[in-house]
């Protein structure tokens, strides 16, 4: 039964503060079963409770699509997080540290950016936004120095 | 007998020479109870609910045919919202509810439930000279109405059961997951468990302040160890906490914070530079004692040292 989920994609909605609670277990559990160790774990999950609270909060409720990512060498999670809601009207000012438009700290999207090891918006002024990242279990690290 | 003025007139009007079916479901359920009763004491719902005897099945089968009959009388064989179904809904409910935790699913019940339509079907047909005909077959469909409702009433009862049940539970979590605790004299603590939304931190707040207020603390410690995800807003909740604990008086340490935490909320670039933080509750605790010149060591045996050495200050 919970096996088949293993590397489907699942698509959970967000539409209130139980939804983000559920959204933070199912993202914990994934990229538990996809081997993240427990650091890259609360990362991602907290990355993803920041997104799906942007979604709920100015996107005016959405969905999240999670989906399990295999290329053989490294397995990874992508979520992307859409909603329907007005848009980011200044994306440059919205990644900002400390700019909010909301009442919060102003580090839900630029914290998460850095929570995940890539980061994409694609906002549409009036259309709605959609956040993707992704996160790898082992990440490819190009910068590491190969055995002397 | 009340009958519901529409709906006898709808019926009459089709069967005007005879009696409407539902009239005559009724009258049968009064007439063959106990028979039905007895039937049904044998089947599924009945037997694996009532295991102690099989009187009280027998009981319980009659007060369910006695409100079928009342439906049935009034007419509304396919009304949940039927009087006759208050009487039994509290029982049915406890069924439903008792097969539920058994780990019966809810289309589980449902069968169980609708199998208790043939028993009484077949007794119904016994009553005509012929089974088949015509005024059988109507009486057979009206009787089949009234047990699809009944499989509605069930349901229905153990879902808003069941939703009184979570809302209870929900009400629950937001006392029981937040006691303030005191530590020591004029030190309280809060073991923050769980999921720190909007709710439960103005609860955490208000339950530290009045702690505060009420045991006239001087420090105050929020361990988090209990808590998955410290996101911005969380932090947010914590740092008004903090601030509001201070505003009061009293100092705040947060104290709980894992590794994996930590590393993160330095990722996030939450500030938590204004507010005091410690390792584990025992290190937050330690320290409020030592502020309020407390310390605590192990203590000599008697006579082998001076008392100085005990570890106080």
């Amino acid at each position: 039964m919970r096996a088949a989920r293993h590397a489907a994609p699942a698509t959970l909605p967000i539409g209130s503060d139980a939804d983000l609670a559920w959204v933070r277990q199912q993202v914990r559990q994934a990229a538990a079963e996809l081997g993240f160790g427990l650091v890259q774990q609360t990362k991602l999950v907290t990355a993803a409770s920041e997104l799906a609270r942007n979604t709920l909060v100015h996107g005016g409720g959405g969905q999240v699509r999670i989906t399990p990512l295999d290329t053989g060498q490294s397995q990874g999670l992508r979520l992307d997080f859409v909603d329907s809601g007005p848009g980011i009207r200044d994306l440059e000012q919205a990644m900002t540290d400390g700019y909010t438009s909301g009442g919060g700290l102003g580090l839900g999207l630029s914290g998460a950016k850095r929570l995940v090891h890539e980061f994409e918006v694609d906002s549409r002024p009036g259309e709605g936004t959609t956040v993707t990242v992704t996160a790898w279990a082992t990440p490819v690290s190009p910068s590491r120095p190969g055995p002397p | 007998m009340q009958v519901s003025v529409s709906v006898s007139v709808s019926v009459s009007e089709e069967n005007a020479e005879q009696e409407p079916a539902a009239q005559q479901v009724s009258a049968f359920l009064e007439r063959r109870r106990e028979q039905i009763a007895q039937r049904w004491a044998d089947a599924a719902l009945f037997r694996t609910v009532f295991t102690v005897s099989r009187d009280e099945a027998v009981e319980a089968g009659r007060a369910v045919a006695a409100a079928l009959a009342a439906v049935a009388a009034s007419g509304r064989l396919d009304d949940i919202r039927a009087s006759g179904f208050e009487a039994v809904r509290d029982q049915l409910g406890r069924m439903a509810a008792s097969r539920a935790r058994t780990g019966i699913d809810p289309d589980g019940v449902a069968r169980e439930v609708a199998a208790l339509r043939e028993p009484a079907a077949e007794l119904l047909r016994a009553e005509f000279e012929d089974p088949n005909g015509p005024e059988a077959l109507e009486c057979v469909v009206a009787l089949t109405v009234l047990m699809g409702t009944l499989r509605l009433v069930v349901m229905e009862t153990a879902v808003s059961a069941s939703e009184e049940l979570i809302a209870r539970q929900r009400e629950q979590l937001h006392e029981v997951a937040t006691p303030v605790i005191k530590l020591w004299e004029s030190t309280v603590a809060v073991p923050l468990i769980g999921t720190l939304d909007s709710a439960r931190s103005q609860v955490v707040m208000e339950s530290l302040l009045d702690a505060i207020v009420a045991e006239r603390a001087r420090y105050a410690i929020l361990d988090i160890t209990g808590v998955p995800t410290v996101d911005s807003l969380v932090a947010q909740h914590l740092m008004k906490t903090v601030a509001a604990a201070r505003l009061m008086g009293a100092e705040c340490i947060v104290s709980g914070i894992r590794p994996a935490i930590a590393q993160t909320i330095v990722h996030l670039g939450i500030d938590l530079g204004t507010v005091l933080t410690r390792g584990s509750l025992a290190d937050a605790l330690a320290y409020a004692l030592s502020r309020q010149g407390v310390g605590i060591g192990p203590v000599a045996p008697a006579g082998t040292a001076p008392a100085a050495d005990a570890g106080v200050r």
